[in-house]
């Protein structure tokens, strides 16, 4: 136990090399095949091809067999490397299997048909990337009108809640009125009613004000964000409240003092909230779900959960738009994963 | 020279988009100054707030109540002026059992292996996830070189759509998926994973984990990093016992913000759906169906759907939230009374 | 323009009253300090006359007319703020120009008033960079060129060089005298620093508690407190208080006899002393010599040679008391001494802190 708590809680590293720094190691580095791993295995199989996708056991990379067109027969063939009694090896083209025997043709000389067992052919591989995955949905199928959808939805639903609550944390940190108080434990009890717990009673809100079916239904519900109030204020008050009373002395109104003076100062909040409702957005699914039953409103996540769903799943197709998908949150991954990280550590939001 | 973000932060404002924001916020003054001298400054403040309470209002504090009118009602309708009232019907539907251990015996026995299956799954997945985070967090506060970039491998999943990890994992699991072929090489014979009730919901609780560890990592770890260094060093001094160490100091430091922990895990592992949705449609047969997805379907999805009914089983869980985030609250309160949490 | 008249103006939070009854007129080109310790509601009444707060009863009028219910912006004043309060976001630029601009004020008239201003305060090489990257003292000069480019009919000052190190203050305490000589604006100055009050002001109002105590000119002050309060406020070091009793008291002269049993001689003016009376004496350091063995007989507790003079610390049956003697002298601490109050102006004050007629 206390070797265990040694390596867990020992704080500097140094003289060489102690058993808990290998687990240490192992750990990060299995944490590194855990977490990145199964993404990776996504995105690598989003390019093989319906058949490739079929083979047991998997290759890592997207190889397929290579195919030939032969002389006089109207389908591609599979392109095999044979091994013949003397030991030579050939190329030869697959025209149909029988049982343990196959029966080829040359394809430089198709003419004449050799009888081989199987055993004895080995297929030519050759690496080939299916752009045909994310070429189709693209054209074919309501992909687009889904990626529209979504980016409509996210973009939308982030400027409003960013305007939204940073007027009502405006309100909230700046002002003495009567009710105040009230307010802020409104909006602090909804952190106690999710969306799981009102989704019926929510549904029918919307519908009755036409919402249902509509991307609107999507975005009002989730805009007034007790986190969002919650951080902006947070941040506000450490705005000094002279700031706001040398405005007023500088004849600003109330308005001006809210977005030329309060907005760009609380610029760092609006951002990690911005980063934040952009994620959320894009990742919802349980109520763009409920809301959305026409094909043509399906959101990203609700499509790609519909399409995966289906019977017959397309699953060439499924991980193409499954990796189109996680490019914009990979994207934010990459590039302000610092910037959360440390939104996240301060505040304990998600 | 001061380094507050502050002091740089009104360039994006101030220059990028400045021209057209300032045109139209200038277009929306004069009316304002209007109001504000007709109103008064308090008046202002009531005009700030009112876009967020209105829609706080109708999207989040009417269903919250009338959700409870709803339970009180039967029938198919969804609006509730056409529905008929049943008093506490829906919940006598709920409870009646002839033994409350035995799912099959009751007259909602979905509801009851939703309720059965959302327990076993919050014990498995909160304790698991805390071990886990907490492991991975005092790891991650050793020593190590490029910690942020560690920080960012744990942390990368928490990004992802449920949807998507639900799909990733699906793609996995499947029949020739990446974990077959591991077991075949390995020389095991491949399964059906998803098909099997007890590695359905052990999947479930996996990948429930992978995707939230990350968040909950970064927590626990910005608690470790708030301790102050010079206890450990004056630990050291004291030639204290890293057993002793870690009981004395880092625990009770660290507590705070493992208890905000815990209770978030909780509250978000009741509410379990989207990623298990996705992965496992609740099946095998209702091997990994839960309360959010039991909810959905009665109110929504199935058949012969029951909003009545569904409205009622949500506020069961309902009460269950409130009193874990009360929880919540008074524990993130009394943390940062002390001084716990940032 | 900038007459500026107060009556009866009151301010409570809740039940709490921070400010009672206050009346004062302000004239025009006055220079007017508000002193008095923290929480005294020095700063709220000057936030009741910016606008920023509003009197909760009595009237305010400023070049005649009632204020109470004009908002801030439309007083035309200026204010100077203790954290200087410039806009971290914006230029120093526009942080002068924002003022301006919110009343609509053509571009080139703006840039003539920043230019002048920033002439006037020296600020020209800094125009172009954010509050955040000057110096303390840069930020307060900009804070103040703030307000000067508005014109203001009176400028308002929050303990505006509280933020600046000794040496900073002194010259810019100088500068601000210079710069009310040369604007001759009214001006009304906060602050918790009686030095500050007594080099700048033409009248000083001491606040305590949320009432007037005295207004008067910094020397009105310092030579004839109204109260035991002000005469310990006023002055540095501080008044030194002796408790004693009236032995006698006749037309122009009292005999106070000293806790220790000494007898003190003080000129007063007026009778209405009852012999008997439980009185409190105040002298001045700097008005208190070593003397003869007929002066008070006193012990030295701490020796502070300063080199222009020195500051003794001395124990009087009791009661502590510090005198400025100028030079050197060479005590050594425990060591006996007598002082002297002969020559030196004396105060009486009852037991309520009221004084007693005048001295000398």
């Amino acid at each position: 136990m206390s070797r265990v708590a040694q390596f867990l809680f020992r704080r500097k590293g140094g003289k060489g090399w102690h058993w808990t720094d290998i687990v240490t190691w192992i750990w990060l580095i299995g944490g590194l095949f855990i977490m990145f791993g199964p993404a990776i295995w996504l995105v690598g199989s989003s390019f093989k091809t319906p058949a490739a996708l079929a083979e047991f056991p998997p290759t890592i990379l997207p190889y397929v067999t290579q195919k030939v067109t032969v002389e006089g027969i109207d389908k591609p063939l599979d392109l095999y490397e044979v091994t013949l009694e003397g030991g030579k090896t050939v190329r030869l083209a697959e025209l149909r299997r029988i049982g343990v025997v196959s029966q080829m043709i040359d394809p430089s000389n198709p003419g004449e048909i050799i009888k081989v067992n199987i055993a004895q052919r080995k297929p030519v591989r050759e690496m080939t990337f299916a752009s045909e995955n994310y070429a189709e949905p693209f054209t074919h199928f309501d992909f687009v009108r889904y990626l529209w959808n979504s980016v409509f939805v996210t973009v939308v639903a982030t400027l409003i809640t960013l305007i939204v609550n940073s007027m009502a944390a405006f309100a909230l940190s700046k002002y003495e009125f009567r009710g105040r108080t009230v307010a802020m434990l409104l909006i602090l009890a909804t952190l106690m009613v999710p969306l799981s717990v009102i989704m019926v009673p929510l549904y029918s809100i919307v519908s009755a004000l036409g919402l249902f079916n509509s991307l609107w239904g999507v975005i009002l519900p989730t805009v007034a964000t007790p986190t969002g109030v919650f951080i902006l204020r947070q941040y506000m008050l450490t705005i000094p409240d002279e700031l706001i009373d040398a405005a007023r002395m500088d004849k600003a109104s109330e308005w001006q003092i809210y977005w030329r003076i309060i907005l760009p100062l609380t610029a760092p909040a609006l951002a990690v909230l911005a980063i934040f409702s952009v994620v959320w957005r894009w990742n919802d699914f349980l109520w763009p779900l409920i809301v959305l039953s026409r094909k043509e409103l399906y959101t990203l996540q609700v499509g790609l959960s519909i399409y995966s769903g289906e019977l017959n799943v397309q699953w060439h197709f499924i991980l193409a738009m499954t990796v189109v998908t996680m490019i914009p949150v990979v994207l934010v991954f990459i590039f302000l994963q610092r910037f959360i990280t440390t939104g996240i550590a301060g505040t304990g939001l998600k | 020279m001061t380094t507050d973000p502050r002091e740089q932060s009104g360039f994006s404002f101030g220059e990028a988009i400045a021209k057209p924001v300032r045109f139209v916020m200038d277009l929306i003054d004069p009316p304002l100054r209007f109001l504000q001298r007709t109103t008064g400054i308090g008046g202002m403040a009531t005009f700030f707030l009112l876009p967020n309470m209105l829609i706080f209002g109708i999207f989040v504090l009417l269903p919250f109540f009338i959700n409870f009118a709803y339970s009180m009602t039967g029938g198919t309708a969804l609006f509730l002026p056409d529905r008929t009232f049943v008093g506490t019907d829906q919940y006598a539907r709920l409870f009646d059992c002839s033994n409350y251990l035995d799912a099959n015996s009751c007259a909602e026995d979905t509801f009851w292996t939703a309720v059965g299956n959302t327990a076993w799954f919050v014990l498995l997945q909160v304790t698991l996830m805390i071990v886990v985070s907490l492991v991975t967090a005092l790891i991650l506060n050793r020593d190590l070189r490029a910690r942020s970039f560690w920080r960012a491998v744990f942390f990368f999943p928490v990004l992802l759509s449920p949807v998507v990890v639900g799909l990733i994992w699906k793609w996995i699991l499947q029949r020739q998926g990446l974990l077959n072929f591991g077991l075949y090489s390995l020389g095991f014979e491949p399964h059906v994973w998803l098909n099997d009730r007890s590695w359905s919901f052990a999947a479930a609780v996996g990948v429930s984990i992978w995707a939230h560890m990350g968040f909950y990592t970064l927590i626990l770890l910005a608690g470790l990093q708030a301790i102050p260094r010079d206890l450990y060093e004056a630990a050291e001094m004291d030639g204290t016992k890293p057993t002793r160490v870690f009981l004395r100091i880092t625990l009770p430091l660290l507590a705070p913000n493992l208890l905000v922990v815990i209770v978030l895990v909780l509250i978000r592992a009741v509410q379990i759906f989207d990623e298990v949705y996705v992965l496992t449609g609740g099946g095998p047969g209702t091997s990994t169906l839960f309360l959010t997805q039991y909810i959905y379907e009665t109110g929504f999805a199935a058949q012969l759907r029951n909003p009545g009914l569904a409205a009622a089983a949500s506020i069961l869980m309902g009460a269950v939230l409130v009193v874990l985030t009360l929880l919540q609250l008074s524990l993130s309160r009394s943390g940062e009374k002390k001084g716990g949490r940032k | 323009m900038g007459h500026i008249k107060l009556t009866n103006v009151a301010k409570s939070f809740g039940s709490v009253d921070v400010i009672h009854d206050i009346s004062l007129e302000i004239a025009d080109g006055e220079f007017v300090v508000f002193v008095g310790p923290s929480g005294c509601g020095k700063s709220t009444l000057l936030r009741m006359i910016a606008g920023l707060d509003r009197p909760s009863r009595g009237e305010l009028t400023i070049d005649g007319k009632v204020v109470n219910n004009i908002p801030a912006a439309d007083r035309g004043l200026a204010m100077v703020f203790q954290s200087y309060a410039l806009y971290p976001h914006m230029s120093v630029r526009q942080n002068l120009a924002f003022g301006l601009e919110n009343t609509k004020m053509a571009k080139t008239e703006i840039a003539e008033r920043i230019a002048e201003a920033a002439r006037m305060l020296e600020i020209e090489p800094y125009l172009e960079r954010r509050p955040g990257q000057l110096s303390g003292g840069q930020r307060q000069r900009v804070a103040i060129g703030r307000a000067i480019v508005r014109r203001p009919v009176a400028f308002l000052l929050d303990e505006p060089l509280s933020n600046l190190d000794a040496e900073l203050r002194g010259s810019t305490r100088a500068e601000l005298a210079a710069l009310h000589a040369r604007l001759s604006a009214t001006m009304i100055y906060v602050t918790h620093d009686q030095v500050e009050a007594m080099t700048l002001a033409d009248r000083i109002v001491v606040l305590r508690a949320g009432r007037i105590e005295q207004v008067g000119t910094p020397l009105e002050l310092y030579n004839s407190p109204a109260n035991r309060f002000v005469a310990g406020f006023i002055g540095s070091p501080h008044m030194n208080f002796l408790e004693g009793t009236i032995e006698s008291s006749g037309s122009d002269k009292a005999v106070v006899t000293l806790a220790g049993g000494h007898r003190v001689e003080v000129p007063i003016e007026g009778n209405g002393t009852a012999k008997g009376a439980r009185v409190t004496l105040g002298v001045r350091p700097q008005h208190i010599s070593i003397g003869d063995t007929k002066g008070i007989p006193a012990q030295i507790k701490l020796v502070e040679a300063l080199g222009s003079e020195t500051v003794l610390h001395a124990d009087v049956s009791g009661q502590k008391v510090l005198l400025v003697a100028p030079g050197q002298h060479d005590l050594m601490v425990g060591e006996g001494i007598h002082l002297s109050l002969s020559a030196a102006p004396v105060h009486l004050f009852n037991e309520n802190g009221l004084r007693l007629g005048h001295m000398v």
